[in-house]
């Protein structure tokens, strides 16, 4: 008998989200990345088109992170100081195609730094690499709220990926992203209904859906992982269907959440059957980026080179 | 819900005038309001007074098309204004509708498959209006297995199972529900289903409150597509929110705006 694939025609498609704008587009990145567009759930490629791949970019901060493991801290050494030389590593010696910048120095427990100093490094910053650019808020909304706009308006025209807007605080974001030809990231706490509702809000303001992209929050491999990714899968399948205010690519913060597992920190001498902590990080990380990929994720922003290589692999072995 | 938008219809006396004046701002207005409303398709029937109704249609289609891409649903009880109507579609086309009759069947499946239009099946024939349920059901499979024999796709079929006035036909509510869900066991794929609503109400008191009601009961038996006034809100309010309890959309505060925005 001759097996046949059972094949799903699905109405809607996900939105195609351009970050980074190249000389003729108004920015000035050497190239850019696109992410959505696909017509079927991950990595069905007899189902419909799949225009593009995931992409992943590689974490950075504006100070040097305190509380990340050695493993991690090691692989950027001295760089992790100064967020130039971190940015270039990731490109020259890492093959970046993408940067995610964390300005988790504009914090108010983590250095206040002024929005003019946050806007003078992601100037700086542009003009050291030609990647395309995330950038990311500190995590305190009154602050972020100074610093993000200061920001984009020094990434004028870039079309850089910012966030995160939460359902309690976007209208400021959303009005700097939109008037510098920004994109937005919409953080939901693991929650379909928020999700929904912020998308909603967001375009409410005059920014198309093709510029927004869905942080849905995730769960490293142990810590609610399979929440993040049945609500990822549902958003998903309503999506195809054609509900267009959940229709946004994922970005998923990999690395933030693998490196807070505590299998992936604790050290052999306290847990000796587990192996060792070089190895085991990384695998974390990987595990993690596989499984949310198979969920949909677009975006994966990560930190460990190692796993990133190994994803990377595995995506273009999924993707030929 | 696939909703087909019932406004543009010679029967309502502005439609009616507009169609004999051939003005067509009242026309493309309708159009652009049901549309915005949350149509679908629009449907476009002459109505009875219609004088050359096989030159209105065309008429009608060719005015409607200059200011909407939406699909279209040619209605009529005569083929040759269906297929009149055809002639000059350029949108996306239903055919509003055969009826169980063989004669019928074997001009208006093939028009349908030509034109690559979803076709409307009425589960009734000439012999009369069906009073129960297994008559509705005999009528439907009638219907399904002329499309299958004659290669039309069965998910481009939408069932009425006629619904009758509730004033008329109270007995028969309950088999017209019946009907929707086991039309979907006729065949695989399934058809779809579909039904003329305003006729539940005609003739009563509080119409508005029987149409919802209706059309959420009808949903809830697995209703694919309802006949309608899209502009009715509430009623709309209605359809939407039966939807969101059969988690057909994903909840958010705002679903009501959410389904009006797809």
């Amino acid at each position: 008998m001759v097996k046949e694939l059972m094949l799903e025609k699905w109405s809607g498609v996900v939105a195609r989200v351009q970050i980074g704008a190249t000389k003729e587009e108004g920015g000035s990145r050497s190239n850019v990345v696109k992410v959505g567009g696909q017509a079927t759930l991950p990595f069905l490629f007899a189902e419909a088109a799949i225009p593009q791949k995931p992409v992943i970019a590689f974490e950075i901060w504006d100070i040097p992170p305190q509380e990340w493991p050695e493993e991690l801290s090691r692989c950027y050494g001295g760089s992790l100081k100064d967020p130039l030389l971190w940015a270039k590593k990731c490109v020259e010696e890492f093959k970046a195609e993408l940067l995610c910048i964390r300005l988790q120095g504009a914090h108010p427990d983590f250095g206040d730094k002024t929005p003019q100093q946050e806007a003078a490094l992601v100037e700086e910053l542009l003009k050291a690499v030609s990647l395309p650019l995330i950038i990311l808020g500190s995590g305190d909304d009154a602050k972020d709220n100074l610093v993000l706009p200061a920001c984009c308006e020094a990434a004028r025209g870039e079309r850089c990926l910012v966030g995160n807007a939460v359902q309690d605080n976007y209208k400021t974001l959303v009005a700097a992203a939109s008037a510098d030809g920004h994109s937005i990231i919409a953080e939901s706490p693991i929650d379909i209904n928020i999700a929904k509702q912020l998308n909603i809000l967001i375009s409410d303001m005059g920014l198309p859906l093709e510029r927004i992209v869905i942080n849905p929050t995730i769960g490293a491999l142990g810590y609610g992982l399979e929440y993040a990714y049945s609500i990822m899968e549902r958003a998903r399948l309503a999506a195809l269907s054609g509900d267009k205010t959940v229709a946004s690519p994922f970005i998923c913060f990999v690395g933030q959440e693998s490196w807070r597992a505590k299998e992936a920190r604790a050290s052999m001498r306290e847990f000796p059957a587990w192996g060792e902590e070089s190895e085991r990080g990384i695998i974390w990380e990987a595990v993690t980026a596989v499984a949310l990929m198979q969920a949909g994720g677009d975006i994966l922003v990560m930190r460990h080179p190692r796993a990133i290589e190994k994803i990377n692999k595995y995506i273009d072995k999924l993707m030929s | 819900m696939f909703i087909v938008g019932e406004l543009i219809n010679g029967m309502y006396k502005k439609i009616g005038q507009a169609i004999k004046a051939k003005d067509k701002t009242v026309i493309q207005e309708c159009a652009l309001g049901q549309v915005k409303a949350g149509a679908d398709v629009l449907d476009i029937n002459c109505g009875p007074a219609s004088a050359n109704p096989l030159s209105d249609i065309q008429w009608l289609v060719e005015v409607i098309q200059e200011v909407t891409d939406q699909p279209l649903a040619l209605d009529s009880s005569k083929p040759q204004v269906i297929e009149s109507g055809l002639k000059v579609i350029k949108n996306k086309v239903m055919i509003n509708s055969t009826t169980a009759d063989q004669e019928k069947l074997d001009l208006l499946i093939p028009l349908a498959k030509k034109y690559n239009a979803k076709l409307i099946g009425l589960a009734i024939s000439a012999k009369g209006i069906p009073q129960n349920k297994d008559q509705r059901l005999e009528l439907a499979a009638n219907i399904v297995a002329n499309c299958a024999e004659q290669g039309f796709p069965v998910e481009d079929l939408y069932l009425d199972p006629i619904v009758l006035p509730v004033n008329v036909a109270q007995a028969q509510m309950r088999d017209i529900l019946e009907a929707i869900r086991e039309f979907k066991i006729i065949s695989e794929p399934p058809p779809k289903t579909i039904v003329g609503l305003s006729n539940v109400s005609q003739g009563s008191c509080a119409r508005g409150l029987i149409n919802r009601i209706f059309l959420t009961m009808a949903i809830a038996y697995g209703l694919d597509a309802a006949i309608l006034d899209p502009q009715d809100k509430e009623l709309m309010d209605a359809a939407i929110t039966a939807e969101l309890i059969l988690n057909k959309q994903i909840y958010c505060s705002s679903y009501l705006e959410a389904y009006r925005k797809k």
